[in-house]
């Protein structure tokens, strides 16, 4: 029968094959030794938070007293019954939506500007990456003194045209928008990534359009563009990821306001957290953030393969 | 326009009018941007070094009469600024050291070494650098609390000891760059991982090393949430969070408050102006994910 062979052939192959095994289970288990911090923190500071968080967003804490089960109480009042929900995601959302595609024009402009072969472009370089170089609370209270409505710099500036400078971040209808000229100023660090970009784009195509007699324009549109979907693609992701997340321009800046205007998500969910304690909805609140960046990211990477183009890749 | 064509063919050197033209027009264009991203910088110079009552004449001085350098000595009595910038420092070099340690060991192992689970557990780490902060910050808040961690710099530094997963990922780009031989031949002279990695792998990867240490360094320097929610009192604050303290004060002084920034912003600046080229490595590493 097949029984009276088979032990034959483990008996010769065996002691090989558990040599071989020994030193692909030493490989694994140095593997896992040198990634064992990351593991380590991965349990306790992602894993295990994201339980508990989860957890915590169907009950009701104070972070003192024991938490009580409220199901799904705190989702359906985020949903239901509360105005500042929507209009944390309704500031979110508009700042996001025009914050990263004009980031992304932005820093794409500047790229291609500082692209050009024109003597000085490193002195450029290094000028228009400088915003981008500094940030956190000292850009944000240098900001609210350029927004200052009497003596800031940018009603300064339009004095000198005779205009009378709206009040920034003072005026419920300007503060938004004056958060984004802010993030608009430090759009020069997306610009390696767009000059790395740039680079990839080989010559040949280029001199190819230029015998074939293609106009600036008609280059940039049908061969610039093209090329850099990649680049665009990941400045995308990261732009939504981040423009998400803000909080530090609520905070610091404007404390929400002027008539929550600038109520961002993730400042109104640190109110939650840590002004009113209330651990339940806030961690509710960040489940729903997380679960927005999720569609979002999924919306980038699904739609990517209408128009994002990687060279080399067979369709 | 056939005239690129043909000026290719023809005449290489000389310029022709039109490419003057747009020489100009990316010059002018080039300036004009300059000066925007400049005016913010310049307009915190000359503020910080005005007389109190000069930050509110109008039209504004630009350029202040006298100049007030003792602005910035008055700003450094007046707070607890050496304090707050001794705790910065020495919480962002904890940072910093702590981020290179075990960033490098796990990048050393994410590139290197084959195992099951492997490309899965990486795909995992990537995809937690979409997860945002506020998911785990309660929980984080609570397990540090429960530690009696509140009002130390604890929070701040020991997660850095357990990886990064942007400069994980940064530096096993870097790794898988380089040639396994040298490593092969240290292994025949009897060297083992832990040799190897330190007496091989970190000193060819440097310049990647430099690029994590600047990103770090200005990720910490700047960090305002995790001070905010960890340090409650003023003697423990970090720069980020007394420059916020300051500017919640009764009576804003502008001239002050922009020194204050202005000092808190050199270490970035300078950083840049010396590590130029690492920020542009790191960066366009960075961006070879392309999906």
């Amino acid at each position: 029968m097949q029984n009276e062979t088979t032990p034959v052939v483990p008996r010769t192959i065996v002691p090989v094959k558990k040599k071989k095994l020994t030193a692909a289970r030493k490989e694994e288990l140095t593997f896992y030794a040198l990634i064992s911090p990351w593991i380590i923190g991965f349990i306790f500071f992602i894993v295990g938070p994201m339980i508990a968080s989860l957890y915590i967003s169907f009950t009701d804490w104070d972070l003192l007293t024991s938490a009580s089960w409220v199901g799904f109480e705190n989702y359906i009042k985020a949903f239901t019954g509360d105005p500042l929900f929507w209009q944390a995601l309704k500031v979110t959302m508009i700042y996001s939506i025009f914050s990263v595609p004009l980031g992304l024009i932005v820093s794409l402009g500047i790229a291609m500007l500082l692209n050009q072969a024109v003597k000085g472009m490193s002195i450029f370089r290094t000028i228009y990456y400088l915003p981008a170089v500094v940030s956190g609370v000292a850009v944000m209270v240098l900001w609210m003194y350029i927004f200052n409505p009497q003596i800031g710099l940018l009603n300064t500036i339009l004095s000198y045209f005779g205009i009378q400078g709206p009040g920034w971040i003072f005026d419920p209808k300007w503060a938004l928008f004056s958060i984004i000229i802010m993030s608009l100023w430090g759009a020069g660090g997306g610009i390696i990534i767009w000059l790395a970009g740039l680079n990839g784009i080989p010559n040949y195509l280029y001199e190819a359009a230029d015998l074939d007699g293609a106009s600036r324009i008609q280059k940039f549109r049908h061969i610039t563009v093209p090329m850099l979907t990649p680049t665009i693609f990941f400045n995308l992701i990261t732009g939504i990821i981040g423009a998400l997340q803000t909080f530090g321009q609520a905070y610091v800046m404007t404390k929400g306001g002027p008539m929550n205007s600038t109520l961002f998500f993730n400042y109104y969910l640190f109110r939650k957290a840590f002004e009113e304690f209330d651990m339940g909805y806030a961690s509710a609140l960040a489940w729903i953030l997380f679960i927005i960046i999720f569609i979002f990211t999924l919306l980038v990477f699904k739609s990517s393969a209408l128009w994002v183009h990687y060279e080399g890749e067979r369709k | 326009m056939s005239m690129n064509g043909r000026e290719k063919i023809t005449n290489k050197k000389r310029l022709k009018p039109a490419k003057i033209v747009w020489q100009v027009i990316v010059y002018l264009l080039l300036i004009t941007g300059a000066i925007v991203m400049l005016i913010p910088f310049f307009w915190m110079l000359s503020t910080s070094l005005k007389e109190s009552f000069q930050v509110f004449s109008f039209p504004p001085k630009w350029i202040p009469d006298p100049i007030k350098w003792d602005n910035y000595v008055l700003t450094f009595n007046s707070l607890p600024f050496g304090k707050w910038l001794v705790n910065t420092v020495i919480i962002t070099a904890s940072t910093i050291v702590g981020t290179l340690l075990s960033c490098t060991i796990v990048a050393y192992g994410f590139a290197r070494f084959r195992a099951r689970g492997r490309n899965v557990l990486f795909l995992v780490m990537l995809a937690t650098m979409m997860l945002p902060s506020a998911v785990t910050m309660i929980p984080v808040f609570y397990l540090f609390k429960s530690l009696g961690w509140i009002n130390t710099f604890y929070p701040l530094i020991v997660p850095a000891f357990f990886g990064n997963a942007f400069f994980i990922f940064l530096l096993r780009q870097f790794y898988m760059s380089i040639p396994t031989e040298l490593e092969d031949a240290a292994k025949i002279d009897g060297l083992g991982t832990v040799g190897i990695l330190w007496r091989i792998i970190v000193p060819l990867t440097m310049p990647a090393l430099t690029t994590v240490a600047i990103f770090q360094f200005n990720g910490a320097w700047n960090d305002f949430m995790g001070p905010l929610l960890y340090l409650s009192k003023p003697d423990l604050y970090t720069l980020a969070l007394g420059i916020n303290f300051f500017k919640s004060q009764n009576d804003v002084q502008w001239n002050y408050l922009m020194a204050a920034s202005l000092v808190t912003m050199l270490p970035s600046l300078i950083l840049f102006f010396v590590g130029q080229k690492y920020f542009i490595e790191g960066i366009s590493l960075s961006g070879g994910i392309k999906g």
